[in-house]
């Protein structure tokens, strides 16, 4: 059993998601959603464009991203399995639920390689 | 504050009824009185025809389990001054078939219980002349928590998984095949694991938490089940570095 289920795997990504979301995420919203709003810093465009041409800022986005999709997607499809009881159509909720936690990572790849 | 309660009591005699109804009762609200004393009372001075378990009283023996006012309680660690002024809704617990009044069939549990193989399992017994397996303090504070489980099902009643998927083994049963996993004279981890990380052992809770919330005696069975993923989940990508030979 533990061989051959992928929920083993599918579970790290949703514990590491949920660690890297819980302890990061709310960062990014006081720094971008409170700070530079309110004129609490005034980073420039240009700063800003050199920090994220760094690879490890790259680096660091892309797993940020991708694990927090994962974290949502596992939780999601557990919520539509119990929440509403449609754990019978659990293939069509796994390709929406994890399909679209990929999609979402390989358009964050896209997005951040598209920088100049 | 009065000095009597009403109690709104679950019944159902399978003899008469189809389905559960509930019986209206006033009782003394004593402030040393536990909704436990509140139902001897009725049985004792009111009506005979109650029924329910219950044994020790005092929070050892986890038969007394019953659903207060919606939730998984121990009738003998629940006051009924925190009710007042009342009323009160005694249900039998919640998940499990109802055997009459508050009274429920549990074999679900013990069944499960025992799959878990809760006792320490040596692959070798070393002769009594050789003495005690001797053990650290911080050894027994890996398991102790866990060995607090009075089995007394709150956390079956609580968990909307087990209410769901009958055939998830739980949180009392997972967290007391931890108890043995993390005792530092139990071998047996492996011969737990295969049912374990089934997907109706671990892989089952969804980390809702409630069993952990519900639990009378401060145990973490929710804890243990997310230490168990990590562990069956590390154990999972060994298995694909080290094909074989790895645990």
């Amino acid at each position: 059993m533990t061989k051959k289920s992928l929920e083993p795997f599918l579970w790290t990504l949703f514990s590491a998601g949920g660690v890297l979301a819980a302890l990061l995420i709310p960062i990014h919203l006081l720094l971008f959603g409170l700070a530079v709003p309110l004129g609490w810093a005034y980073p420039s465009y240009e700063h800003l464009l050199v920090l994220l041409r760094h690879p490890v800022t790259r680096v660091y986005l892309v797993l940020l991203c991708t694990l927090a999709l994962f974290h949502g997607a596992h939780r999601f499809r557990y919520t539509l399995y119990d929440g509403l009881q449609i754990k019978h159509l659990n293939e069509v909720i796994n390709v929406l639920c994890y399909g679209g936690a990929i999609v979402g990572s390989v358009l964050t790849v896209y997005l951040l390689w598209r920088i100049p | 504050m009065s000095d009597t309660i009403t109690l709104h009591v679950a019944r159902y005699r399978p003899e008469v009824e189809t389905e559960p109804t509930f019986q209206e009762y006033q009782t003394p609200c004593r402030k040393d009185w536990v909704v436990l004393d509140a139902l001897n009372y009725i049985k004792d001075k009111v009506d005979g025809t109650l029924s329910y378990r219950w044994s020790c009283r005092m929070g050892i023996c986890g038969s007394c389990g019953m659903t207060v006012n919606g939730e998984p309680k121990l009738t003998c660690a629940t006051f009924l001054t925190d009710y007042a002024p009342g009323p009160v809704r005694v249900e039998p617990l919640r998940n499990f078939p109802i055997v009459r009044d508050l009274v429920i069939e549990m074999s679900d549990f013990m069944r499960k219980l025992v799959q878990v193989k809760p006792w320490i399992i040596r692959a070798d017994e070393k002769p009594l002349s050789e003495g005690e397996y001797l053990q650290t303090p911080e050894e027994l504070d890996e398991y102790k928590q866990f060995s607090m489980c009075i089995n007394c099902m709150l956390c079956y009643a609580a968990c909307p998984v087990y209410g769901l998927e009958p055939h998830f083994i739980g949180p009392a049963a997972i967290a007391l095949a931890q108890r043995y996993n993390l005792d530092s004279r139990d071998q047996g981890a492996r011969e737990r694991m295969d049912l374990l990380s089934d997907h109706t052992g671990i892989w089952g809770c969804t980390f809702v938490g409630e069993c952990t919330k519900a639990c009378p005696k401060s145990v973490d069975p929710a804890a243990a089940i997310q230490r168990y993923k990590l562990k069956a989940a590390l154990s999972w990508f060994k298995s694909f570095l080290l094909p074989r030979g790895a645990s």
